[in-house]
């Protein structure tokens, strides 16, 4: 019998010849990402007496969720990070390049087969990528910083094939939007989902990026598609070194397959306050919109702003709302500048701000008040999650998001379709 | 050793209760005293009225959202002695075995206990008890890792005595 990809990686990871769903091993870790969360973990190691990482160049640190520092307390968050990385001699230190899990990929960082533990919960991302990702906490990142390893269970896998192909102005993010919906934002908790069919394999990286962040919001472990010539090319030109294909065994058993065709589905809005209420848009448009957020590590990709600067093209914000732009990385900022996007943007009201999480977790850089509305890009719509606990936000896609900027309120995307600006997007693709 | 045993007076709470309102960002980086209120904000007398040693029985995805640990952090600094729910998110959980707060899945605590009921509940066992109805159910025990995690005091415990079995002991 065959094995899901959660079943190979964490058999390889755990040094066994096969591991099954419902069996418990200890992994070795090949890939550890911690963002701000680093200080914490290195101080309670330092606290233990331990001063040496298990292996440094398997870390990497970066500051994304609260740069540039909105207070005087987070720069010194931000200071001390730095010192510790020096201090631990970690080679991966990547500053504030942009969202963690934006930057890991750019750099090659994750690879189809790898077992990555980040420190944030939407490290299910890297399930895009063919690796199988997950999100843990403070406590046992200091355990994996230390010893590489982590007692894991091997998840039962869902299978989801995509069937069909994407109507114009349907994005990937209303595909994973409609399974939040349809299967609810329980279906895989404890469990890692597998993405595959016609759908999935048409997928740019980005798009891939987006489902597979968001399958944290259908409670997955890891959110995985199998790495084919997409995902080995885009690795090979980011990390000079040939990357192989990796997947599923063709009889690999699987605890549930749901076949979805998306050729007939509408964009996709998860209402307040969770990601699993979600409605097609009919169903909610005419709601007034005062913030809408184009940003995070769902949905903030070159093609994302692509998909924006196509809408927003000779059209004005509305004056009811302020458009924030939050690009995924520096890098994807710089080719959106390039590429004419950002000066599309700016001319069309929106304001820019540095690569990083942003408004997502209600931080900084965009908090919203009592009463007020976001129309947001972003993953998670929880109750205050963007600032006060009366405010309401709504999640939708890149395309959603910038059409509600302009009418100023939730609206079919469509009616402002153009498909995207130029070839660039498509070339980027991260 | 750190209790796998817990008995108090029950709090209810429904589904879906996320990490963001058990520790709402803005809040997060404040002194306890000021952040106190935020802890779920949804029900402003709980962290008003919880009482040491009280105990939340919860619906479905309890925990459900971010890995920030200030979350099951903030529910032991209320003094929250543990969680039943009926199921929990994933990183939300681990956090707590991590932290030896117990926290135990037991689909159907919600129909067996009332609010302000005694509970016990033991997840060595996977035994749930309400005292004051007199009802037991069975839930999945914590395995022989997890428990040995939580008898330990949790997994720094655990890494501060492998790290002194191992005579690797790093310079000071």
């Amino acid at each position: 019998m065959g094995h899901t990809m959660a079943e190979k990686i964490l058999a390889r990871a755990g040094g066994r010849e096969q591991a099954l769903a419902g069996e418990y091993v200890t992994a070795r870790i090949d890939r550890v990402m911690v963002h701000e969360a680093f200080v914490l973990c290195a101080l309670k190691l330092l606290k233990l007496g331990i001063d040496r990482l298990f292996d440094p160049e398997r870390v990497v640190v970066i500051l994304d969720h609260y740069f540039p520092a909105p207070t005087e307390q987070m720069a010194r968050g931000h200071s001390v990070a730095r010192e510790l990385v020096e201090r631990f001699g970690i080679p991966h230190f990547l500053g504030h390049a942009g969202i963690c899990h934006q930057v890991l990929t750019e750099r090659g960082l994750a690879r189809p087969g790898d077992l990555v533990l980040g420190s944030d919960s939407h490290s299910t991302t890297y399930g895009a990528l063919g690796a199988a990702g997950a999100g843990i906490g403070i406590t046992e990142m200091a355990y994996v910083l230390a010893t590489g390893e982590l007692w894991m269970q091997v998840p039962a896998s869902i299978r989801f094939a995509l069937q069909g192909s994407l109507p114009p102005g349907i994005l990937s993010k209303d595909v994973i939007l409609h399974l939040a919906g349809r299967f609810g934002t329980e279906v895989a908790q404890y469990r890692s989902v597998e993405f595959a069919g016609p759908v999935a394999d048409a997928l740019s990286l980005a798009g891939r990026m987006t489902m597979a962040n968001m399958g944290a919001e259908l409670g997955a472990k890891f959110a995985c598609f199998a790495a084919d010539a997409v995902t080995c090319d885009y690795l090979s030109r980011r990390s000079g070194e040939r990357v192989a294909p990796f997947g599923p065994d063709p009889d690999a058993a699987y605890e549930a397959e749901h076949t979805v065709d998306v050729s007939e589905l509408e964009p996709q809005i998860a209402c307040p306050h969770s990601p699993g209420n979600v409605k097609p848009v009919s169903a909610v448009a005419g709601t007034p919109v005062h913030q809408a957020f184009l940003g995070s590590c769902t949905n903030a990709r070159l093609e994302d702003l692509a998909v924006a600067a196509a809408i927003l093209a000779g059209r004005k914000v509305h004056p009811r709302t302020r458009l924030l732009v939050t690009p995924a990385s520096q890098e994807v900022y710089l080719a959106a500048t390039r590429a004419g996007f950002t000066e599309v943007l700016l001319e069309a009201g929106a304001h820019i701000t540095a690569s990083g999480c942003g408004a997502c977790p209600g931080g900084h850089n965009g908090v919203v008040a009592s009463g007020e509305v976001c129309l947001s890009s972003t993953n998670r719509n929880f109750r205050g999650r963007m600032g006060s606990a009366e405010a309401e936000v709504y999640l939708g896609s890149p395309a959603s998001v910038a059409a509600g900027a302009v009418a100023g309120e939730i609206v079919d995307p469509r009616e402002f379709w153009r498909g995207q600006i130029g070839e660039l997007a498509a070339a980027g693709a991260s | 050793m750190a209790a796998t045993r817990v008995r108090g007076r029950v709090w209810k709470f429904g589904d879906d209760v996320d990490t963001d309102i058990m520790a709402p960002w803005n809040a997060m980086a404040l002194p306890w005293e000021e952040r106190r209120a935020s802890v779920l904000r949804i029900r402003p007398e709980f962290a008003e009225r919880v009482q040491p040693g009280d105990v939340i029985a919860a619906g479905r995805n309890f925990g459900c959202g971010s890995s920030r640990e200030q979350a099951p952090e903030n529910l032991k600094l209320l003094g929250v002695a543990g969680v039943v729910a009926e199921s929990f998110g994933r990183i939300y959980f681990r956090n707590c075995v991590a932290m030896a707060f117990p926290n135990l899945a037991c689909p159907g605590i919600l129909a067996a206990c009332e609010e302000g009921d005694e509970l016990e509940f033991d997840v060595a066992s996977g035994e749930v008890h309400n005292a004051t109805r007199g009802v037991t159910l069975r839930a999945q025990p914590f395995t022989a890792d997890m428990l040995a995690i939580v008898r330990a005091g949790g997994l720094l415990e655990v890494l501060r005595q492998r790290f002194a079995a191992s005579g690797d002991e790093p310079s000071p």
